[in-house]
């Protein structure tokens, strides 16, 4: 699995298979003129590389066009063009989505929403997948059942009892609704995943927590839980990135209050309400997007596991 | 995932149904369930609040006459389904959702097995670095990025006219004109997640044993020789399993479409989703129980591509086990 994120294919450094792939062919009688054909072959791989970073720019086009348009001035980006370098850095654009176009209330929102939906999805989907990667107990086949059955529920399914439920509860209108929707709504993935990771794990960890006198409750929180950080941090992680760019609830939960905006509706109003400020547009689209794409970076590892587990499981 | 489950559990509780249990054992055994239900607590109230309830509630509701979230429900029978039924809009929507999914599947599906493919080989120099370019539309918040992409897709001032002026070509309104926007909206989708596709296809490629590929090398067997007889092979069982997926989440679009197209012009582009929320949501009087009902039929669609899924695996696991 982690052979993925290493972008090699078996973890080996790429030059030495290639050495020994090119020793083995040398050998074969059929690959007389060995020298020529391998430097011809890595030609043809430059080219592909070539190819594939112009298609890589054009398909990041749209993030570089953002940046740059962010900070250049309305009449520049209007008269339109592909020149990307701004006449001079017009920061006041960002100061004008962060105050005027209210992103710092937006950030803000979608920063609490975001940490605490990860803290409680991870917590509940950590209990829920122990217990049912590890024990078989009345009921365990029907729950599993139901989790699976409902693996994938679009939101726009369930989005009007979801508005009832909680206008009944007295939290349509709370950042406390929204974190709980999407705390509660199909998480079902993370469940299997920890599922699976617990199930994994040698019976001897729990035999041992017994023996020195652990219950239930203290051999998941200081043994198995702990055991559990790689699967937790993708599960954290891939979590993170749902909740930070959810838009059906936190528009649904903001309807009546603009001050409950996430980053994802606020955009949507910012650009109803300053149809014609592009660069002010541009400006709160880096400030909403560049956190997830920073976590990206220096998380990758996590993100391509969580996604690569669903072919695998 | 559950066969798995009933071959392969903990040694502690099998003794419990075989041997004769004592008083003792079964105290203990009743205190370990309780733990384990007290452990399953968090994901029964909210997953059952926010997503079992809702799903159920669903049904009832699409047997009211409900105009608000806070008016009354009066009950009415099958006629909001007949209603959905008779609107030729509904109907338009659902082929919409199928003519996006038809555009969208196959791109993604095909379009990223070849650059996995690519990507997978270790001769490619800066794989990972683009492995990270392509992949990095999926972590981008789609709300915003349609936002962006009415910008870059503008008529008049983006940077996408100014590339059709360049090539001379006449200028184009690929959104605002209902016979592209819906393709339009698609290829913006399929760039969107297309990195999703890629890792599946990856960690597919993955699965395929290192000595494979060099036995058939030392068998003298060229690139195109192991393509298609050891790569595509071993690949077919995951063709079906990364299809499903793919087609799974075309049923996602709903971000993407309202910041783009708000599901116009002219409705060209109005998923069910849309037609959803345009009824419960943006309609002066809502009009709940209707849409409910539309939602309801939404998740039969659902349900059904999940149970394809559930062939899928079922199939495709068979499927390499006939290759071991």
């Amino acid at each position: 699995m982690s052979a993925i994120t290493e972008g090699r294919p078996s973890g080996q450094p790429s030059g030495q298979r290639g050495g020994q792939r090119g020793g083995l062919r040398r050998k074969h009688p059929n690959a007389q003129p060995g020298g020529q054909r391998t430097r011809s072959r890595r030609t043809g791989w430059w080219v592909v590389a070539l190819v594939l970073a112009v298609l890589a720019f054009v398909w990041v086009f749209p993030f570089i066009w953002m940046v740059s348009a962010s900070l250049k001035t309305s009449g520049e980006v209007f008269a339109g063009g592909l020149g990307l370098v701004p006449e001079s850095l017009q920061w006041e654009n960002y100061s004008r989505a962060w105050v005027d176009g209210r992103f710092a209330r937006y950030l803000l929102n979608t920063v609490i929403v975001t940490l605490a939906t990860v803290v409680i999805v991870v917590v509940r989907c950590a209990l829920a997948g122990y217990v049912i990667g590890r024990y078989r107990f009345p009921g365990s086949r029907l729950i599993i059942g139901i989790f699976v059955a409902t693996l994938f529920v679009p939101t726009g399914y369930t989005i009007i009892p979801i508005v009832k439920v909680s206008l009944e509860l007295g939290l349509l209108n709370s950042l406390m609704g929204m974190i709980l929707a999407l705390s509660g709504i199909s998480n079902v993935a993370a469940i299997l995943i920890y599922a699976g990771y617990f199930r994994g794990m040698p019976a001897e960890l729990e035999e041992a927590a017994t023996v020195d006198g652990a219950g239930f409750f203290r051999t998941f929180f200081t043994i198995m839980l702990p055991l559990s950080m790689p699967v937790t941090a993708t599960v954290a992680i891939l979590t993170f990135l749902a909740t930070w760019n959810a838009f059906f609830l936190p528009l649904v939960f903001s309807f009546s209050n603009p001050d409950l905006r996430t980053v994802s509706v606020g955009m949507q109003a910012f650009v109803g309400e300053n149809s014609t400020d592009w660069p002010g547009m541009a400006a709160a689209g880096v400030i909403s997007i560049l956190p997830v794409v920073i976590l990206f970076i220096f998380m990758q590892k996590y993100f391509v596991e969580g996604i690569a587990g669903a072919v695998k499981s | 995932m559950t066969s798995q489950t009933r071959t392969r559990t903990p040694g502690a509780d099998a003794p419990g149904r075989t041997a004769p249990v004592s008083a003792d054992r079964r105290s203990r055994q009743r205190r370990r369930n309780l733990w384990i239900y007290a452990f399953l607590m968090p994901t029964f109230v909210l997953y059952g609040l926010y997503t079992i309830y809702p799903i159920l509630a669903s049904y009832w509701y699409s047997l009211v006459e409900w105009n608000g979230f806070s008016s009354q429900q009066r009950f009415v029978g099958i006629s909001n389904y007949e209603a959905v039924f008779a609107d030729p809009m509904f109907w338009s929507s659902v082929r919409i959702t199928l003519v996006f999914m038809l555009i969208v599947a196959p791109l993604r599906v095909f379009g990223a097995f070849f650059l996995a493919i690519l990507l997978n080989s270790p001769r490619l120099p800066f794989a990972t670095f683009f492995r990270t370019a392509y992949f990095i539309p999926v972590v981008t918040t789609t709300a915003i990025v349609g936002v962006v992409m009415r910008f870059i897709l503008d008529p008049g001032s983006g940077p996408f006219a100014a590339v059709v002026r360049l090539l001379g070509l006449a200028p184009i309104d690929l959104l605002g004109d209902s016979g592209t926007a819906l393709a339009t909206a698609a290829v913006v989708y399929v760039w969107k997640f297309f990195g999703i596709t890629m890792i599946y296809w990856l960690a597919a490629l993955q699965t395929i044993p290192r000595d494979l590929f060099e036995a058939a090398r030392i068998d003298g067997a060229n690139a195109v020789g192991v393509f298609r007889y050891i790569t595509l092979p071993m690949l077919l069982p995951f063709l079906l399993i990364i299809s499903v997926l793919t087609i799974e989440d075309c049923f996602r679009a709903f971000d993407l479409m309202y910041a783009m197209t708000a599901g116009g012009p002219f409705f060209s582009t109005e998923i069910i989703e849309i037609y959803i929320y345009r009824w419960a949501f943006a309609a002066s009087i809502p009009q709940l129980g209707f849409a409910s009902a539309a939602a309801v039929l939404f998740g039969v669609l659902v349900l059904a591509v999940v149970a394809l899924q559930a062939w899928a695996t079922v199939k495709s696991r068979a499927m390499q086990k006939g290759q071991r």
